[in-house]
């Protein structure tokens, strides 16, 4: 059984969080340059251009890329092998968490959802934080870390459909979210797709998502060719960047697909902002 | 399309001339209100008391600030999200206010308020936090501060970029700039 110090934990967690908030990740910048040049609308265009400037600025000056620095939205892969010695996991990501969001002058986004107190004066600062666990073979601890904004959550949604719905029903699902969105949820975009398993399962799948670079293509064509159907469908929506009209909407769209129910078609549909902060570490 | 750069407050001429889709550069004193803080003067206004500064001509910023590091007036300072100010902005443009700045669609009541009064909501880019701050000059919580990154802040801005997205003739450049980029089946 391979030990791994609590603390050691903490420190990689906070080190994640501070260095995530102000460095947008290679496959995201790579995407906007790719927006930008193929955008037909000069407004869409200098908004891209706005958003470039300000990943400069924010990885050369170590400046949060948004003011929303998110909830903190770990998926950990725990190895069965691995011991944390001094505490628990779950409490060495929280530690690392608020050390990470409090060290790094970022925002406290944590409130209570009907007095919306801040939590930082009861609980800690933007804890707790938001942990999907799952245990796999091996003797590592693999984290996934997103900071998910407010914006682009708040046009997310999930529905239960019937099977005889499809991917046609799929499609149009997916679609009126995007066009109820506009430009609320800061396009360009990109979609994370829960299909299968049940309510929840298709939530936290389509959160997952999410997390996969924008580069790389679903191993399965099925999806894979779903994937490209539905992002040349949002694309022709005409959003644009920030919803001032374009033809760049969504960079990319992401899908997981589970088994499900006979008698349910699961989908969710999560939205991610173009300021797509994630990244991921192995201990 | 056209250009402006703008001194805050702002006046009647200064709106009547915009149009949706032009970009504003504004300079000068500007405001920071979210839900909570909009709730409050908006309270303030109905019950006929004084508030925590003068109305008329301003600009209003939808903003939560990250806290600032040392030696920085502001952190990262983008639009939030303006819908949820969509009930209180009809009272306060009512009031005098001449200015809005946010992300995101209004419903009818504040645009039907943009006309009436001679107000602008303003589309700043959303996620552009870093290069926004910078524009800031310096930040002063004048009141709720309590209400942390909600709190109400006087803030100078320079050469601040904004475009217009519903001017005073009723136009919404959401909904023009959709219209000309949508592709039909």
């Amino acid at each position: 059984m391979r030990e791994v110090a609590f603390d050691d934990v903490v420190n990689a967690v906070k080190n994640m969080i501070i260095t995530t908030a102000t460095n947008l990740p290679e496959d995201t910048y790579d995407a906007l340059k790719e927006a930008m040049e193929k955008e037909k609308s000069p407004v869409a265009q200098e908004v891209i251009r706005q958003l470039l400037e300000n990943a400069d600025i924010a990885r050369n000056e170590k400046r949060p890329l948004c003011q929303d620095t998110g909830l903190a939205v770990f998926f950990v892969k725990v190895g069965a092998d691995v011991k944390i010695v001094g505490g628990l996991l779950k409490d060495a990501i929280n530690k690392g968490t608020e050390l990470g969001y409090t060290e790094g002058y970022l925002r406290a986004s944590t409130c209570e959802p009907f007095s919306r107190a801040n939590l930082k004066d009861t609980v800690g600062y933007n804890l707790p934080a938001i942990i999907h666990f799952d245990i796999v073979e091996g003797d590592k601890i693999e984290i996934e870390y997103a900071a998910k904004g407010g914006g682009s959550e708040n046009v997310s949604r999930a529905r239960v459909l019937p099977p005889a719905a499809g991917k046609e029903g799929v499609i149009e699902f997916v679609k009126e979210c995007i066009s109820d969105a506009g430009g609320n949820p800061c396009p360009p975009i990109t979609v994370g797709i829960g299909i299968g398993g049940t309510f929840e399962k298709a939530a936290i799948s389509s959160k997952h998502a999410l997390f996969r670079d924008l580069e790389t293509t679903n191993p399965d064509p099925e999806m894979d060719a779903l994937e490209k159907t539905i992002l040349e469908e949002v694309n022709n929506l005409g959003i644009g960047a920030m919803g001032m009209g374009g033809t760049k909407t969504a960079l990319a769209v992401h899908i997981e697909s589970n088994p499900c129910h006979i008698a349910s078609l699961p989908v969710s549909v999560n939205v991610q902002c173009h300021s797509s902060r994630h990244t991921h570490i192995t201990i | 399309m056209a250009e402006y750069h703008l001194k805050t407050p702002l006046t009647e001429e200064d709106t009547k001339a915009l149009k949706a889709g032009d970009v504003v550069y504004l300079s000068g004193v500007i405001y920071t209100a979210r839900d909570a803080a909009h709730k409050r003067l908006v309270d303030l206004i109905e019950a006929g008391e004084e508030l925590p500064f003068d109305l008329e001509g301003s600009v209003i910023y939808f903003v939560g600030p990250t806290p600032p590091k040392p030696g920085d007036p502001i952190g990262s300072a983008g639009p939030t999200t303006s819908y949820r100010m969509d009930s209180y902005s009809p009272t306060m443009l009512k009031n005098g206010s001449r200015g809005m700045i946010g992300k995101g669609k209004r419903n009818q009541a504040v645009k039907d308020a943009c006309v009436e009064y001679g107000g602008i909501y303003f589309g700043a880019t959303g996620g552009a936090g870093a290069l926004l701050g910078k524009k800031i000059k310096s930040a002063e919580v004048i009141a709720y501060p309590e209400l942390g990154p909600e709190a109400v802040r006087r803030i100078e801005v320079e050469e601040f970029p904004v475009t217009v997205i519903n001017d005073t003739y009723g136009n919404d450049l959401y909904q023009m700039g959709r219209e000309m980029y949508e592709v039909h089946a």
